[in-house]
């Protein structure tokens, strides 16, 4: 605040404890329908008033919690297949399959998804077959989806540049004239904590804010980017930076797959009828590592990781099947036979993806090709024939 | 005198912790590079050691981190920023192309940016997109920025004193794949009696042919040299080091001799390192060589997925196919 303006003193004086009690409570100030005990709230309040509130049948229930345990099993598989050298790397999604699956499931048909590297649940809950993105942590592709077809771009390794290119698709919409009502489209972009600093996810939010686009911001707070943990790229809850942008924002509970659905299906209704962009900040938990190359007990604690885990997703889940009555134990018998299922089919899948051959790397560098390169080619193509028959 | 095994990272690491002792203005920059000590460990105990103050972990930004340490540097503070691998540099190559590398000139010489940018370059290591690029020439093409790669443990050691200790804003490359590769290094040598940071120099002596190459395609080249030799043919090959400023004095020393040169990289060949000094070569040795200069380098696509680099990548095969054709002319 500037000198001299008469006002600095007080106003600082009144600001600041307001800072310090969200900062010293460390309890967040987020939208829960879901409580980790299994317990139901039935309506919780967004920051500027809004009712959450979800209206499942059982039938949906189940279908929710078959979701969190079909993702978290897919992903133990592809660690698994990582391991034994099957993978070269794999981002695991543990801990945050129910922002995932909310968020995942909240999108309508017509709804487009610009994920990061570890939206494997969105992708799932897409209807997508699970194999799509394991050529690329595989090492034979780079994606090699039509985003389009899916209605889920290729994943984006490059921190924060996906949240631009859902900006400029949801202007498209707009300019389409695809807003409004019911059937309008809306786009929902992921990105997580550490991505918040980047300049490219900054410009998003002037873009999508200035152009009043019909995009959800879906930041996945898992408390670290790789080593450094949420204060090394913020002072305040990032689901307030929203404001500074001229957009609502919230934060939910990432962990509770309820808040999630209901929060992501009202801001992605908001957009799609017209009313611009807002932000989400789902807060959660890493609960692996970075990726299978990193090694989590360099930066953190083991009680934090334990404080989590009493906050997991899919235990709350199961326990509010229970007290309901909703299922009984023979429902989680038969989701953990199918998920078995699922992920054999996907390991034996994995096993037989095929190498690309080696030429296969002049293809697609341009549309309608190039001279240059189609000699290129025939001389790689040359050179390779000269081994045939020798021991290489 | 205290020489080590070390590999090529541990080396950086000694390097970067005799930067830090040297000199209180030095301060080290970058994602992960404090508390996990980088992904690759190159910083490793030196935030421990040195402080929060001195080895700091940025914001995940890398615009902003060579953005700031240009603000560091003008405030008379020596940067030594990590870009966490080759693939993540573009959003801070504006700050790097219009900001570091200009402030000299515009200043009229008034602002130093003594800035070393630290990239984990090349690929080899299996790895996804992003994580194995050369992106070498975008940055000897500006003027105002030098380029230096090092390609053995002992050159890693000094060359990494040096460039800090420099007044320029250097790029300094890391072969990623060379870093667990072990090699003497001399611990005691002063700085001062080191071999000049922008100077080439001969990694093997040889009768028949040049072989020119940098960072990880040393080994590289060495194998070949190897190779050859068994079939009778003794290949000379030169470990360039600096990449901007070029200093081809050894190799046009050397192209005279022999008559037949070749230039290895991994960055795609057009309008690669390896086309400047092909270029450079036929200028000043054009009556002495016997065939055209001959480059081995990446294809230009972009770099393929993990499963096919192997065959993207030069190897000791075609290193010596281009020799062979060299001969053939
Ligand atoms: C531009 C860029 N810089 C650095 C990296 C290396 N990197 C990969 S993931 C990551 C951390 C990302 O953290 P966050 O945004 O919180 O997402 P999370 O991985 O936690 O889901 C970093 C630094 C990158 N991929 N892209
Ligand atoms: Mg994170």
């Amino acid at each position: 605040m500037a000198k001299g303006d008469p006002g600095a003193a007080t106003r600082s004086k009144r600001a600041a404890p307001r800072t310090r009690r969200a900062a010293a409570t460390g309890e967040p100030e987020l939208v829960q329908l879901l409580t980790p005990e299994g317990e139901r709230i039935e309506t919780a309040l967004g920051p500027d008033g809004t009712e959450y509130r979800v209206d499942f049948t059982d039938e949906e229930y189940r279908g929710l919690y078959r979701d969190l345990v079909l993702v978290r099993k897919l992903d133990a598989e592809a660690t698994a297949l990582q391991r034994q050298g099957e993978l070269g790397l794999w981002a695991s999604l543990l801990g945050q399959e129910a922002a995932q699956v909310g968020s995942g499931r909240a999108l309508r048909a017509q709804d487009m998804a610009f994920p990061t590297y570890r939206e494997h649940g969105v992708l799932y809950c897409r209807g997508i077959d699970p194999i799509m993105p394991l050529g690329l942590f595989r090492g034979v592709d780079q994606g090699g989806w039509d985003p389009n077809e899916f209605k889920f771009n290729m994943y984006t390794i490059v921190i924060g540049a996906q949240t631009l290119h859902a900006t400029g698709y949801a202007m498209g919409v707009a300019m389409d004239g695809k807003t409004g009502g019911e059937d309008g489209e809306a786009v929902i972009a992921y990105f997580g904590d550490g991505a918040t600093s980047q300049g490219d996810v900054n410009e998003s939010f002037v873009w999508a804010s200035v152009f009043n686009a019909p995009l959800v911001f879906f930041c996945q707070n898992n408390q670290y980017a790789i080593s450094e943990p949420l204060e090394r790229q913020t002072r305040v809850p990032l689901y307030r930076r929203a404001g500074g942008f001229g957009f609502p924002g919230v934060r939910v509970d990432g962990n509770d797959v309820l808040a999630s659905y209901a929060v992501t299906r009202h801001a992605l209704d908001t957009a799609r009828s017209g009313q611009g962009p807002s932000l989400i900040e789902a807060y959660t938990y890493r609960m692996g590592a970075h990726t299978t190359s990193d090694d989590p007990t360099r930066y953190r604690i083991a009680s934090e990781v334990e404080a989590w885990q009493a906050k997991d997703p899919i235990a709350r889940m199961k326990a509010f099947l229970l007290k309901q009555q909703i299922v009984d134990e023979s429902f989680f018998t038969e989701i953990d036979e199918q998920a078995r299922t699922e992920s054999v089919h996907l390991r034996e899948r994995v096993l037989n993806m095929p190498d690309p051959q080696p030429v296969s790397m002049f293809d697609h560098v341009y549309p309608h090709g190039s001279p240059e390169l189609d000699e290129q080619r025939a001389r790689f193509s040359q050179y390779m024939e000269s081994f045939e028959g020798s021991a290489h | 005198m205290a020489t080590e095994t070390l590999t090529l990272g541990k080396a950086l690491n000694t390097g970067l912790r005799r930067a830090l002792e040297n000199d209180q203005k030095v301060v080290i920059m970058g994602e992960d590079v404090g508390k996990l000590g980088g992904v690759f460990r190159i910083t490793d105990g030196l935030q421990k050691d040195f402080g929060d103050q001195r080895v700091i972990d940025t914001p995940l930004a890398e615009s902003g981190i060579i953005g700031t340490a240009v603000g560091l540097a003008i405030r008379g503070f020596r940067p030594v920023c990590e870009i966490q691998f080759d693939g993540f540099v573009y959003p801070a190559y504006d700050q790097i192309v219009s900001q570091v590398a200009k402030m000299h000139y515009r200043s009229q010489g008034k602002v130093r940016i003594p800035m070393v940018i630290r990239i984990p370059y090349g690929g080899g290591i299996g790895a996804v997109e992003h994580h194995s690029e050369s992106p070498e020439a975008y940055f000897a093409h500006t003027a105002g920025l030098k380029v230096v790669t090092c390609a053995n443990p002992q050159d890693a050691y000094v060359m990494i004193q040096q460039a800090i200790a420099s007044d320029d804003p250097i790029v300094f490359l890391e072969p990623k794949r060379r870093y667990w590769e072990k090699g003497p290094v001399d611990l005691d040598a002063p700085l001062t009696d080191a071999y000049p940071l922008h100077s080439a120099r001969v990694a093997r002596s040889g009768t028949d042919a040049t072989v020119l190459a940098y960072g990880p395609m040393v080994r590289t080249a060495l194998d070949a040299a190897t190779a050859a030799a068994e079939d009778g043919r003794e290949l000379e090959v030169i470990d360039l080091r600096t990449l901007s400023p070029l200093d081809l004095t050894a190799a046009y020393e050397s192209v005279k001799r022999t008559g037949r040169c070749v230039v290895v990289h991994e960055a795609p060949g057009n309008l690669g390192l390896g086309s400047e000094i092909a270029a450079r070569i036929t200028e000043e040795c054009f009556y002495s060589l016997e065939s055209p200069v001959l480059r081995v380098t990446g294809f230009d696509v972009p770099y393929p997925a993990a499963r096919v680099e192997e065959e993207y990548l030069p190897d000791l095969d075609r290193v010596l196919d281009a020799v062979d054709r060299t001969f053939g002319w």
